[in-house]
């Protein structure tokens, strides 16, 4: 008793400084995306004070004149994030369904594992891949017959290089797919087995159970996943930067070079000379920063509803 | 399916329960079964492809003056990386050890203090966030509160911008696996009268250990391969690292220098570095999960 009644104090003590220290670093945490935020504001501000709002829509990117807008970088991040969600989200529909319904147990964790693994690659590998394969492989075999057949359409007109607005998607949407699957394939196996039993009782094929009863009942874990690829791909620099040619200019054309935010900031930031450029860049990376931090919170807004309406509280 | 065109009837007649046609049904299913197989075929075939062109071009760059020397300058075949390597292990390094900590802190507090209050939702909420911030948008932030004042690019710059990154995924794993420890181990500890911060590092820690080492690897697989957070701040050198408060070589980086380039020797040693790297953060990463399957069998 008399250790009991000499203790607390010091006891006491130590849970002061533990409780003081766990809120210091968590206060960091918040500070720091905070600081990011402002920082982000101040280093803009001369190009926010030259410029207005007339940045967000003018398609003028010209360093020399110091003239900048950000309509063609924000329109080559929204068009090539497009194409990639377009392509990605399909197949990963796809491989997480049969990952989580098709495929026996055996063939699941291998392949499972392979697609976890492949979405911890780099991003930059994927870009390296994207300049010295993939490019040159469109150039030579898909860009030529598709130029043959829908040649007159403008989207497929300019020159047939590799690099554009499309190989960009076709890589971002490589590098999220592994992601994406991933993610439907752990959403889909929480579907509880007695709804697709009770499904398979009354005699559905497995392809009106997935439409009928899994995909419906995971829908929001789905629209979670596709929210969390959707930021993955919208904010990717390396894989995009080494073949989107970094060229400010709108095109219809989906073989033509194009830009996106990260892959200007990535290639001119260093470059950049006039405090007003690297404004006008730091003021893209606020741009691409509200972007993100749109979707994150709508995601993040999504997926509390799934939590709360799949009982897991968090 | 339904007859609703009779005038006759003075109601649609329910849906008949007799089954749609077996074959076209079965076609169907065949079909989507088919197409899931095909999605699923292509989608790794195309990530194998990545994956063999990688081991393929870049085996021939593994030497061991590629881990020894400094990159030649161009058109000369020989030379290495190793200062490069060097500085990814310093960069990371440090961002390790600013941001491990950190968010083990945060992790901490998130689970024993914050788990009701209003502040401990924003702090979880900003860590969530901040998994979804772009790397590269951490590498300006770093730019402008370290590199512009010092006046220079710098690896310890490098690190912070790391460190970033590797906050939010330490502190959502610590979180989680924090929680996932029974809370009878905590009452019977917290019973014998042991202080909070010993329940915490003395319990729950061990208890939750394999968890934690998870993701601490998990957050060095992702940082290690990272480029867009090091543009901006740990820059790029073609010295060996001499200090912590210079520019920094480092693998990321000089890929992108060098596959860029226009000679054939730096993007043979670019294609080298791209599977060192590559096969260091598979390592990694299967190290994570064999290190979390062992606990959790």
């Amino acid at each position: 008793m008399s250790e009991f009644a000499r203790n607390p104090p010091t006891r006491r003590f130590g849970d002061i400084i533990f409780r003081s220290l766990a809120l210091a670093f968590a206060a960091i945490v918040v500070a720091a995306l905070i600081g990011i935020f402002i920082q982000l504001i101040s280093s803009s501000w001369l190009s926010l004070r030259t410029f207005g709002l007339s940045f967000l829509f003018s398609t003028e990117w010209n360093p020399v004149t110091g003239q900048f807008g950000s309509a063609t970088t924000v329109y080559g991040t929204l068009v090539s994030t497009l194409i990639a969600m377009v392509l990605a989200v399909p197949v990963s529909l796809a491989i997480g369904g049969f990952l989580a319904d098709l495929a026996g147990p055996t063939l699941r964790n291998v392949v499972g594992t392979a697609i976890e693994l492949l979405a911890a690659v780099p991003s930059i590998i994927f870009g390296m891949w994207g300049l010295f394969i993939f490019a040159p492989f469109l150039a030579q075999y898909v860009q030529p017959p598709v130029q043959q057949v829908f040649g007159t359409f403008p989207l497929f007109q300019g020159p047939p290089i590799g690099i554009g607005m499309l190989t960009a998607g076709i890589i971002l949407a490589l590098m999220v797919l592994p992601f994406i699957s991933a993610v439907v394939r752990d959403v889909l196996m929480l579907v509880p087995p007695m709804l697709k039993e009770a499904a398979f009782g009354l005699g559905c094929t497995e392809w009106e159970v997935a439409r009928k009863v899994t995909v419906p009942f995971a829908a929001q874990g789905i629209m979670g996943a596709v929210f969390l690829g959707l930021a993955r791909a919208i904010g990717e620099t390396m894989a995009v930067t080494f073949v989107i040619g970094n060229n400010h200019d709108i095109s219809p054309s989906l073989f033509m070079p194009g830009t996106t935010i990260p892959s200007t900031l990535a290639n001119e930031f260093t470059e950049a000379t006039t405090p007003l450029y690297l404004s006008a860049l730091a003021e893209l990376g606020l741009v691409l920063f509200v972007i993100t931090f749109v979707i994150q919170v709508l995601a993040q807004l999504w997926l509390r509803r799934l939590a709360r309406y799949s009982g897991s509280g968090r | 399916m339904n007859n609703a065109g009779s005038s006759l009837a003075p109601r649609a007649a329910p849906a008949p329960l007799v089954p749609r046609n077996r074959i076209w049904r079965r076609t169907v299913n065949t079909v989507a079964r088919g197409l899931s197989f095909c999605a699923a075929v292509l989608g790794i075939c195309f990530l194998a492809w990545i994956l063999i062109t990688v081991v393929v071009r870049g085996v021939g760059a593994l030497q061991p003056s590629f881990f020894l020397e400094l990159p030649p300058p161009p058109g000369v075949a020989e030379g290495g990386l190793g200062n490069a390597m060097l500085g990814t292990l310093y960069v990371t390094a440090l961002g390790m050890l600013f941001g491990v900590p950190t968010g083990m802190m945060a992790g901490v507090f998130l689970n024993e203090f914050g788990r009701h209050s209003r502040f401990g939702g924003m702090v979880r909420f900003t860590v969530n966030l901040m998994m979804g911030i772009p790397s590269i948008i951490m590498g300006l932030f770093v730019f402008t509160i370290i590199v512009v004042p010092a006046g220079h690019f710098s690896g310890l710059a490098g690190g912070v911008a790391l460190a970033l990154l590797i906050v939010p995924i330490v502190a959502r794993t610590t979180e989680d696996m924090l929680n996932l420890v029974p809370p009878t181990l905590r009452e019977s500890a917290l019973a014998l009268g042991a202080p909070r911060w010993r329940v915490t590092f003395g319990v729950l820690f061990p208890v939750a250990r394999a968890g934690i080492v998870t993701g601490v690897l998990l957050a060095l697989a992702r940082v290690s391969g990272e480029t867009a957070p090091l543009l901006f701040t740990a820059l790029n050198s073609p010295y060996w690292p001499e200090s912590i408060f210079k520019p920094m070589a480092n693998l990321t980086v000089t890929i992108f220098a060098f596959a860029m380039s226009p000679y054939k020797d730096w993007q043979q040693l670019a294609w080298g570095a791209s599977l060192f790297i590559t096969a260091v953060v598979l390592a990694v990463t299967i190290a994570a999960r064999v290190i979390l399957h062992r606990r959790t069998p």
